[in-house]
């Protein structure tokens, strides 16, 4: 049951808190979130489980998953404040792949290829492609050249293909010439994943 | 603040789960604001025939009630309702403050309407001894009790033991007979746990007891009880196909306690062990030849009612033999292929935890009561047309 703890932004701690305290603090808290950080929601009344993620949905943020902790009765959710700029498919970055196609390749590859997962932490914890490098965008600049190989094919995804285009131009202004933005992203990919969510037998965000 | 000016501030109260049940079945009219989210709502809501309800989760109404505002009629009574009354008093409030009169929220939620028992006189039996059904609105479960000469059994138990202590010492009688008709799997039974507490015997259908790990006495074919000091008889009738062990119970010759096997507007289904295809036989013979040969007069009062349209008069869920012979679709099924394909394929989904359920009521697993409610939360689903 030892799960590796999530980053997150912020913590909120609404354990004991009956309905509808979880969400109005939630609700409260997140408005204090710049766009894209990640709080995690500790709650023990378990119809938050269901109200959040409807909750998330309504409103635009992005439920990211719930983990419950031991015997305890705890739960953690996850919820990625949503960033406007995200709505908005306005790439710059020329080079870019598909999904689609990157599973192809993936399938083709006879050396394992280096797919770069620029989202944050939690994200990436609930569901990542297998094998994927996790480097948050905020950290890209930071890590590259320690962590990267500039003469590698990257490939770089997100959640819908707008940080890794950020990522992407970044990568080639410090001279990664192989670097390619996955369009679409993750929620773009229908390949194999690991993570949380992924041994939990595959359970979908809104059951 | 100047809001406030020209909108007085209204009261809002409680509604106890009872003041609903009697409102659902005397037929009343009743506007409920469920708050819920949409999922739930869609899964499990309060039907009734006066009861108009409309789905407005209360996180869309952080900002301000205004969009229920919008949706509640100008007047008459409104009961917002929410799992367990937090969110509904939060909503009932603001409400309130926007001056809306006759507001009222449901007291613990659906929590407490999935608990709440009706109690509903069925009919007098020999010697004076008297029928009555124990109506669970929230859920569809129907319970009984049959009393005479000071004393009761009570079958079909639900987990609430107390309603039916507390019901038979105000009637002056002791629990002598607690009677399971079969190994349920979409509530936990209080049949074990209502002999212990009052020194009854508990009766089981020993086919569905195979792997039960508690001492019980077994239901048997024709083997009959009695209850009291009169000839007053409960004469178990074997009658497979929802579970294995299935047993009907004929009542003083007058009424038919048809467990999962028969309802008023559906038929049982055979899937909930896992063996669907080899009870679909056994319920086929059940409903077209035991059932069939019986006498057409007898009241049938099943474990179960899905749709609020089964509440009769008074709200008792209760039918003529005879006329569901005319009128239930499930015995209506000409041929055997045609039967079985109704009661295999396409069925509604299983009810909520129904796996867990069932190894409960065989005494494998120990629950806390909240971990019991929580797993019985939603619709019963255990007639073949629930969907």
């Amino acid at each position: 049951m030892t799960q590796p703890s999530i980053r997150a932004n912020t913590i909120l701690d609404c354990q004991g808190l009956a309905c509808p305290m979880p969400i109005v603090r939630t609700k409260k808290a997140i408005e204090s979130l710049i766009p894209g950080e990640v709080i995690e929601v500790q709650a023990t009344d378990r119809g938050s489980l269901a109200d959040i993620q409807s909750w998330a949905k309504k409103t635009g943020h992005h439920y990211l998953g719930t983990v419950e902790e031991g015997g305890g009765g705890m739960l953690k959710h996850f919820i990625r404040k949503a960033a406007s700029s995200e709505e908005k498919q306005d790439l710059s970055y020329p080079h870019t792949t598909t999904a689609d196609q990157l599973q192809k390749l993936q399938a083709d590859a006879i050396t394992k290829l280096v797919v770069l997962d620029v989202r944050e932490p939690a994200e990436y914890a609930f569901e990542h492609i297998p094998g994927a490098v996790s480097i948050p965008l905020g950290e890209l600049e930071h890590r590259m050249n320690q962590e990267l190989d500039s003469n590698t094919a990257i490939h770089v995804v997100c959640r819908s293909g707008n940080r890794s285009d950020i990522a992407c131009q970044m990568l080639s202004e410090a001279g990664f010439s192989k670097v390619h933005n996955v369009i679409s992203g993750m929620s773009g990919w229908t390949g194999a994943v690991e993570g949380i969510r992924a041994k939990e037998g595959g359970r979908a965000n809104h059951e | 603040m100047n809001d406030f000016t020209n909108q007085q501030i209204q009261a809002y109260k409680p509604m106890t789960p009872a003041e609903l049940a009697s409102i659902v079945m005397n037929k009343q009219e009743l506007y409920i604001l469920d708050v819920r989210n949409e999922e739930d709502y869609s899964d499990w809501r309060i039907e009734g025939h006066g009861i108009t309800s409309a789905n407005l989760p209360y996180f869309d109404l952080l900002d301000g009630v205004e969009p229920a505002l919008e949706l509640l009629p100008e007047q008459g009574d409104v009961l917002v309702v929410c799992a367990k009354e937090g969110s509904s008093i939060f909503v009932a409030e603001r409400l309130a403050e926007s001056g809306r009169s006759s507001i009222t929220y449901l007291q613990g939620g659906m929590k407490a309407w999935s608990e709440h028992l009706e109690p509903v006189h069925i009919g007098k039996l020999q010697d004076g001894g008297d029928l009555y059904q124990f109506v669970r609105l929230g859920k569809g479960c129907l319970s009984y009790m049959v009393l005479s000469g000071g004393e009761a059994a009570v079958i079909d138990s639900l987990r609430m033991t107390v309603v039916y202590k507390q019901f038979a010492f105000s009637r002056g009688a002791r629990i002598t007979h607690t009677i399971d008709t079969h190994l349920h799997a979409d509530h936990i039974s209080g049949g074990r746990a209502l002999a212990e507490e009052t020194g009854a015997t508990y009766y089981l259908p020993s086919k569905d007891a195979d792997e039960v790990v508690f001492a019980y006495s077994p239901l048997e074919h024709r083997s009959e009880l009695r209850v009291g000091s009169t000839d007053l008889a409960i004469q178990p009738i074997y009658s497979p196909g929802h579970t294995i062990g299935s047993t009907s119970l004929i009542i003083d010759g007058q009424y038919l306690i048809s467990g999962d096997i028969l309802f008023v507007e559906s038929i049982g289904r055979p899937d909930l062990a896992g063996k669907s295809g080899y009870w679909a036989g056994h319920l086929r013979t059940t409903l077209y030849d035991t059932y069939a040969a019986l006498p057409k007069k007898l009241i049938v009062l099943p474990a179960h009612f899905s749709k609020y349209t089964e509440l009769g008069e008074g709200g008792k869920v209760a039918a003529k033999l005879g006329d569901l012979f005319e009128s239930n679709p499930g015995l209506h099924f000409t041929d055997e292929d045609t039967f079985r394909k109704a009661v295999t394929e396409q069925l509604p989904p299983q009810p909520n935890d129904y796996e867990r359920i069932r190894q409960v009521n065989m005494g494998k697993e120990t629950l806390t009561q909240d971990e019991q409610r929580d797993m019985e939360i939603g619709p019963n689903r255990c007639a073949i047309h629930d969907n």
